[in-house]
């Protein structure tokens, strides 16, 4: 298990290593300097190159990959071109809502998907069965944000219950930050636990279908007793990988859900960055979230060697 | 009172009959052995006893264990009986246990589930249990998982399942068939001795007669969901009372008459020969050991030499095919087809290819689904620089249909509309369409029922007598290599411990390897002999 862990974890810092290669060689070659997109085509060459010396653009590219990699590693994100504070306090601000959001749709997802997918699993063909993939196949099908206009016009207009969008933040109490974000997690997981439902029922059919299924009910174990005890944990290893991508998904692509409901989170700050040529957030911010997509996938290796002990072995 | 009773068992799966009235009993210590070729309904009887069908299966008529209509209890009750009362242990072993859960874990699970006794108490018990098995926990942690273990060692563990509890009835549905001979013999032993020593009924499922007729006491032959005969072991194999019964007795020993093979001249010289793996890293900066799959083999075939290549799994029997087919090069010595080589530069050398030709074992997994068989025999065209065409063409895809005793017709229609006896025979005629020099059957009878099998090795020796074949007969089928092959090699570990002309190496093995792979597999008994005793007593 050990020798497995450690596998993984190089190949986790070797991951980083060449995304932060690429991220860095493709915002540098993108078109367009920071510098004269602030001042303006007005701009005198003086004023440009004391603005290009400010910001750190005047040394070889080389010099400037190192100074960023080394800064990211102390916490130092460098300072946005336009709005002239630390990243790394934009960025902290923004994950406190970003990351949040996604652990609470993931477990939304993972609390509809499980059990709609074992009782689909367990009255296959049956009408239970066409009735949870009827759902899952509109879930699959609508747009998310489709999803959260219907529930903010439902729950936020109708019937007052919730806010129709924004973020207090945390300073006001857990309830009412979880409480601001329960709309937008819910739209965000529908449709992920949809796909979530479908994994979960197809891998416990071919689970079913395995031999040491039988020999379990041959025991005497009851049909429920071999589903639980000996399906399900066979059945995690597709449904993990799912998973583990869909809390990437979650983590960085809700730019959409974060429009819908105004909540400040990774996704517009990427976007504003883009439009504004604020290179130095955009490479950090995507640069953190490659990393925590890295480590997400780390954990998901983990989950597997934990579910199934031939990983654990071949290592 | 009888242990089990089946009064007139029948199953319908939608409108098809599976079983019709099948009746069979057994007694206390008795060995039940159901045999027939695929589809005949045997592993549906245990099912049906086990009331472990298939959704949608009907079954009806009388099962009595012990005195109870086991078709009276609710499905509760049946969990209460399956695994306390019967036992069942069937045939792959990679695949009847749960990779994820320990072995110990699956063998508590049984004691536990049944008699509520703690975690301590059971492992007590699976402890005795595996150590009657054969696998002490000392030597074998129940700690482990079955990936740890071998094909056999598997099986034990499934068979202590069956048995931790001493059930009355063992089910065991082709127990050994997935194993190697020497494994089986010692699979067959250890049932055999459960069998006498808890005074168990055992029904033992398996299409191998020389098993049935060595641990039965009793046989019922099935065919097309009925049994045709049944008996005490003795009065059935002298009688054989059933057509049937006869046509698959004689089909197990079925022998065919090979044409006295030319004067010998050299055609494959295989020469020191070695092929290793490297095996995963043990510790970061040690070198990795090699596992060697194939250790300086050397062997020459003549031109119209039948040859044959017995051996277990893992002996390297695989390895030296794939080599000798070019698709593996050798790591050193050489292989060479009428003085040229097979392979140049690690890859095959195609002027050496296009004069070899493989079968293979799996009839099923060996052909594309979506091709006609005019498109699948042709393939090994594309060995060809000037494959025929037109008219020429489809006179080469009747012929070799022909050849195999299938019409020209045939070549329009797909592969799933043929039996696996029929596919193999499209198979020869994919190996035979190009006319190779060599062709190499790599388990090519193994998948089949006696029967059909029979019919392939027949045709096998026609070929031989209108195509003068030559060709490398790989199997772990001693029978059946006996039957024909002119000259065999014996392999254990990746090397030939012994080698010389077939009848001898059989009536007269040389090495203790030999020896003990023919002492250990199954014989048929000599049916002649048991009905003169009876004329002369």
């Amino acid at each position: 298990m050990l020798r497995y862990m450690l596998k993984r974890l190089v190949s986790l810092v070797l991951s980083l290593a060449v995304a932060s290669l690429i991220i860095f060689a493709v915002i540098e070659i993108a078109p367009g300097d920071p510098a004269s997109f602030m001042l303006g085509i007005n701009a005198q060459p003086e004023t440009l190159a004391a603005l290009r010396a400010e910001l750190g653009l005047d040394v070889s590219k080389a010099q400037r990959y190192v100074a960023w990699v080394g800064g990211m590693l102390t916490g130092d994100f460098g300072t946005s071109y336009t709005y002239r504070t630390p990243v790394a306090g934009m960025v902290a601000d923004r994950i406190g809502v970003s990351i949040p959001l996604a652990l609470y749709a993931l477990v939304l997802s993972v609390v509809i998907a499980f059990p709609a997918g074992l009782y689909a699993a367990a009255r296959r063909g049956r009408a239970g069965d066409l009735g949870v993939m009827g759902a899952t196949q509109l879930g699959v099908a609508v747009p998310n944000f489709w999803f959260a206009m219907m529930l903010v016009l439902t729950f936020a207009i109708n019937l007052r219950w919730f806010s129709a969008g924004g973020f207090p933040g945390w300073d006001d109490g857990v309830f009412a930050a979880l409480k601001s974000l329960t709309l937008p997690a819910i739209a965000l997981a529908l449709p992920q636990a949809a796909i979530l439902t479908r994994v979960m029922r197809s891998a416990l059919l071919d689970v079913l279908g395995e031999d040491f299924m039988r020999t379990a009910r041959a025991k005497g174990l009851s049909e429920r007793q071999t589903l639980w005890r000996h399906g399900l944990r066979n059945a995690l290893i597709p449904v993990l990988t799912i998973i583990g991508l869909q809390f990437s998904f979650l983590f960085a692509g809700t730019i959409i859900i974060e429009q819908v409901f105004y909540l400040p989170g990774l996704g517009r700050l990427i976007f504003q960055s883009i439009s504004a040529r604020d290179l130095i957030v955009v490479e950090s911010v995507v640069m953190l979230v490659v990393f925590g997509v890295i480590v997400i996938n780390f954990l998901v290796d983990l989950a597997y060697a934990v579910v199934d002990p031939r990983l654990r072995a071949r290592a | 009172m009888k242990l089990l009773e089946v009064e007139n068992l029948s199953l319908k799966i939608r409108d098809a009959d599976i079983l019709r009235d099948v009746t069979l009993s057994l007694d206390q210590s008795d060995i039940l052995a159901i045999t027939g070729e695929s589809g005949s309904g045997k592993s549906m009887t245990a099912l049906a006893i086990m009331r472990l069908l298939p959704h949608g299966a009907q079954a009806t008529g009388r099962i009595h264990l012990a005195g109870t209509d086991l078709a009276r209890l609710s499905e509760t009750d049946m969990c209460d009986l399956r695994g306390n009362d019967i036992g069942m242990i069937f045939q792959e072993p990679m695949t009847a246990l749960n990779p994820v859960h320990t072995i110990g874990r699956q063998v508590t699970e049984t004691i536990r589930i049944h008699t509520g006794a703690s975690p301590a108490e059971a492992e007590t018990r699976a402890r005795e249990v595996m150590t009657r098995v054969g696998l002490p926990p000392d030597r074998f942690p129940l700690s482990r998982h079955p990936h740890a273990l071998s094909g056999g060692q598997r099986q034990r563990v499934v068979i202590a399942m069956a048995i931790a509890l001493r059930p009355k009835l063992l089910i065991a549905d082709e127990p050994t068939t997935a194993l190697d001979v020497t494994t089986q013999a010692q699979i067959l032993d250890l049932l055999r001795d459960l069998v006498a020593d808890f005074g168990m009924g055992l029904i033992m499922i398996t299409h191998d007669l020389a098993v049935v007729a060595d641990m039965a006491s009793h046989i019922a032959v099935m065919r097309g969901g009925e049994i045709v005969e049944t008996g005490r072991t003795a009065a059935l194999l002298r009688d054989m009372r059933h057509p049937y019964t006869r046509m698959l007795f004689e089909a197990s020993s079925h022998e065919v008459a090979l044409p006295v093979p030319p004067a010998p001249q050299p055609l494959l010289t295989v020469s020191d020969v070695h092929r290793s793996y490297r095996l995963p890293r043990r510790k970061l900066f040690e070198r990795p050991e090699t596992f060697k799959a194939v250790d300086g083999v050397s062997f020459t075939l003549m031109r119209g030499e039948r040859l044959g290549l017995v051996g277990e799994s893992g002996c390297g029997k695989s390895t030296l095919t794939r080599t000798i087919l070019g698709l593996d090069p050798p790591q050193a010595g050489t292989i060479l087809l009428d003085g040229a080589p097979v392979t140049m530069q690690g890859r095959p050398n195609p002027d050496v290819r296009r004069r070899i030709q493989v079968v293979f074992q799996d009839p099923f997994g060996s052909f594309n689904p979506r091709h006609r068989v005019a498109r699948l025999i042709t393939e090994p065209f594309h060995l060809l620089a000037d494959p025929p065409q037109g008219a020429a063409r489809q006179d080469a895809i009747a012929q070799a249909l022909t050849a195999v005793g299938l019409q020209p017709d045939d070549a329009t229609r797909h592969i799933h509309e043929f039996s696996g006896g029929q596919r193999q025979r499209i198979a020869i005629a994919r190996a035979l369409i190009i006319r190779p020099e060599l062709i190499l059957f790599d388990e090519a009878v193994s998948a089949l029922d006696v029967s059909v099998r029979a019919q392939i090795l027949d045709l096998i020796a026609a070929l031989c007598r209108v195509y003068g074949l030559t060709y490398l007969f790989v199997s772990h089928d001693l029978s059946v290599v006996r039957s024909v092959t002119d000259r065999v090699m014996v392999m254990q570990s990746g090397r030939i411990v012994e080698e010389g002309r077939t009848e001898a190496v059989f009536s007269d093995p040389q090495h203790p390897y030999t020896r003990q792979l023919i002492a250990a597999a199954p014989k048929l008994p000599d049916i002649e002999a048991l009905q003169r005793d009876v004329t002369h007593a």
